[in-house]
């Protein structure tokens, strides 16, 4: 054996070890029961419950500790009933209100009804969504907007599982104001 | 059953021929369609106002929230289309049976009315929904051929190229071991001997070294520092995930969804601004699009060669979104959730330890820390990866590095004002904060 074959022989090892690590798989850990939670932790796949799943909608009939039910059902009559429905959230705070609702109308609302409501977000503009209304065309008040975030209206998908209750209040004030802005 | 060869063969020739048309005076054909079809209608206006107002619950072909639009102006009488887009419910009121129909045929939702169209906008729509115009699909189609063909084209090329290369090195390597073996023969033929030489050589240099003490010492040395500096660079890595990155069960894409579409990290992870976890979205979320996208149509340009080397093509992503419509249950074509679902097993990519405590909301709503500074360009990850080692120096050196934001927050501009007279700094680091001390993290 000449001293080539020998270094090949070095090299195909240190080959085989490294082609180990790749990047489909975790990496070795030191201490697996240092790592891993005893108790259950988000997302975490459990035995005992239906699909192993641990993310759960409530058990029906319960509320969960925070969420206060909204009374109003998803139906036409709802929605007119919804229209006169007034904000519950304190006047004296509006600006700081206004500011947290344009803060999360950027994140949730924009990216298809625009910045300024006009209904000429960035998924209109390449036309991936379409036939979104500008906020200056349509019969909205403050209840009415609340209850759109809450159920969704036909193409528009319930927002409730991303903003809170006072949240998607501030959201509708905000909308508010871009209407006002908008039929200036 | 008899075997029909070419069965489409009529339409298929119909339809190369009316292409061929429509490139060579497409302007021409678009107008005398429209003119033939409605006769006072503009399409293109009614294309406008369509998208504008319509396309939220109406499409062409396929069911949405409302039927379908294409032909509906041969389907109804004009008077009643009118009467219908101005106001359905009083239509519907008034007792009008093909109006309850649809009423009910559409799970009873009431369209929006449009009192203020006039004669004119209606039949403009209804020009464009009877006859949309062919030039954008013409355009299209005209824009994509040269394109596909050119990059097919490019990648034949890139291989022939690189056959070519592997041939000459290949003839390159058979002619220097024939002038070798040639040489090694006139050698032996002229009596000169190449083996020999070096058998005549003393003591072998192993022994040699062997003999020489300092440099066994100096050697021994030197293997143990590489081998303690291996050794260590290789029990560091150890448990450090960096460039993890699993395939998951539905291939998401970040690039197309934060990327191409500029979608807010935080509009499906909203969990990150109020909670320890970021949280995965639940399956609802993805349908909030996707009830209307049921497909993917990708850039205007078509993919790109990359992605078609990789197998991203439009129908590879068209897949992926019925792989969601499977395991949400839901049924395209009645518009509706089956009940059937089956839970996706998302395959967790970013894992601290549980000895480790760390909280996305303290980072991202307190701190307005940018996703992108742990989690990296997520924005351009076709399949996501973890871009930060998370490792405890990396937390520390930014705590090190980063100031608090202080901004719009009373408790910190008391407590920071108080800690840099304290430290005598004009800016405070997390770390001063109290970002190292070990109980903020491990308990």
């Amino acid at each position: 054996m000449n001293n080539f074959s020998r270094i090949g022989v070095v090299l195909g090892l240190v080959l085989l070890v490294t082609a180990c690590a790749d990047k489909r798989n975790r990496n070795y850990e030191f201490m697996p029961n240092m790592y891993y939670s005893v108790g259950y932790e988000t997302y975490q796949q459990v035995d005992f419950l239906p699909d192993g799943m641990e993310a759960l909608e409530p058990v029906a009939n319960t509320v969960a500790r925070g969420w206060i039910p909204y009374g109003i059902e998803n139906t036409l009559e709802g929605k007119e009933l919804a229209m006169t429905n007034p904000s519950p959230l304190d006047p004296s705070n509006r600006e700081e209100n206004l500011k947290m609702g344009k803060e999360l109308y950027t994140i949730y609302c924009s990216i298809c009804h625009g910045n300024n409501g006009d209904g000429q977000g960035k998924l209109v503009k390449k036309e991936k969504f379409l036939g979104v209304p500008s906020y200056a065309s349509r019969d909205i008040t403050v209840g009415s907007t609340y209850h759109v975030i809450y159920y969704g209206l036909n193409s528009m998908g319930s927002h409730a599982g991303q903003l809170d209750t006072k949240e998607r209040w501030q959201v509708a004030e905000y909308v508010m104001t871009l209407k006002e802005d908008l039929t200036k | 059953m008899k075997k029909v060869p070419y069965r489409n063969l009529i339409s298929k020739v119909l339809g190369v021929s009316l292409i061929g048309l429509m490139l060579i005076s497409n302007s021409l054909v678009a107008q005398d369609a429209a003119e033939v079809t409605t006769g006072q209608g503009d399409p293109a206006k009614g294309r406008q106002l369509f998208n504008q107002d319509c396309a939220a619950c109406h499409s062409l072909t396929r069911k949405m929230t409302g039927p379908p639009l294409a032909g509906v102006g041969e389907k109804y009488e004009r008077d009643w289309l009118y009467k219908w887009i101005r106001n359905s419910s009083a239509l519907i009121n008034s007792g009008d049976p093909d109006a309850i129909k649809i009423y009910n045929e559409y799970n009873q939702a009431m369209m929006t009315p449009f009192p203020m169209y006039s004669d004119q906008d209606i039949d403009d729509i209804l020009a464009y929904t009877d006859a949309p115009p062919a030039e954008p699909k013409a355009a299209a189609g005209g824009a994509a051929a040269p394109a596909a063909s050119g990059g097919a084209g490019s990648g034949i090329s890139n291989e022939l190229v690189l056959g070519a290369l592997i041939a000459i090195l290949g003839l390159l390597i058979i002619m220097l071991l024939l002038v070798n073996t040639t040489l090694r023969r006139i050698a032996e033929a002229s009596g000169v001997s190449l083996e020999k030489e070096k058998e005549e050589k003393g003591m072998p240099i192993w022994k040699a070294f062997a003999k020489n003490q300092f440099l066994v010492l100096v050697f021994t040395i030197f293997m143990l520092l590489t081998g303690a500096y291996f050794a260590y660079g290789w029990m560091m890595q150890v448990g450090v995930d960096k460039g993890y990155a699993p395939i998951q069960p539905i291939h998401y894409s970040h690039k197309i969804h934060a990327g191409d579409n500029e979608i807010e990290c935080k509009y499906c992870h909203s969990s990150a601004r109020v909670s320890k976890n970021a949280g995965i979205p639940s399956l609802n979320l993805c349908m909030n699009c996707h009830e209307n996208i049921n497909e993917y149509t990708g850039r205007p340009e078509g993919p790109s060669q990359e992605d078609l080397a990789m197998g991203y093509t439009n129908e590879f992503y068209t897949g992926e979104i019925k792989k969601l419509y499977k395991a949400v249950g839901w049924d395209e074509d009645e518009r509706r959730y089956t009940g059937e679902t089956q839970p996706v097993e998302w395959v967790r990519v970013h894992n601290l330890p549980d000895f480790a405590y760390f909280n996305h909301s303290q980072h991202v709503s307190v701190a307005g820390i940018e996703c992108q500074t742990c989690h990296g360009p997520v924005e351009e990850m076709e399949i996501m990866e973890q871009y930060a080692p998370l490792t405890m120096g990396w937390c520390i050196d930014c705590h090190r590095q980063t100031d608090v934001k202080v901004e719009g927050n009373a408790y910190y501009e008391k407590i920071h004002a108080e800690l840099s007279e304290k430290y005598g700094v004009e800016k405070l680091t997390a770390a001063q904060m109290g970002g190292l001390e070990c109980a903020k993290c491990h308990y």
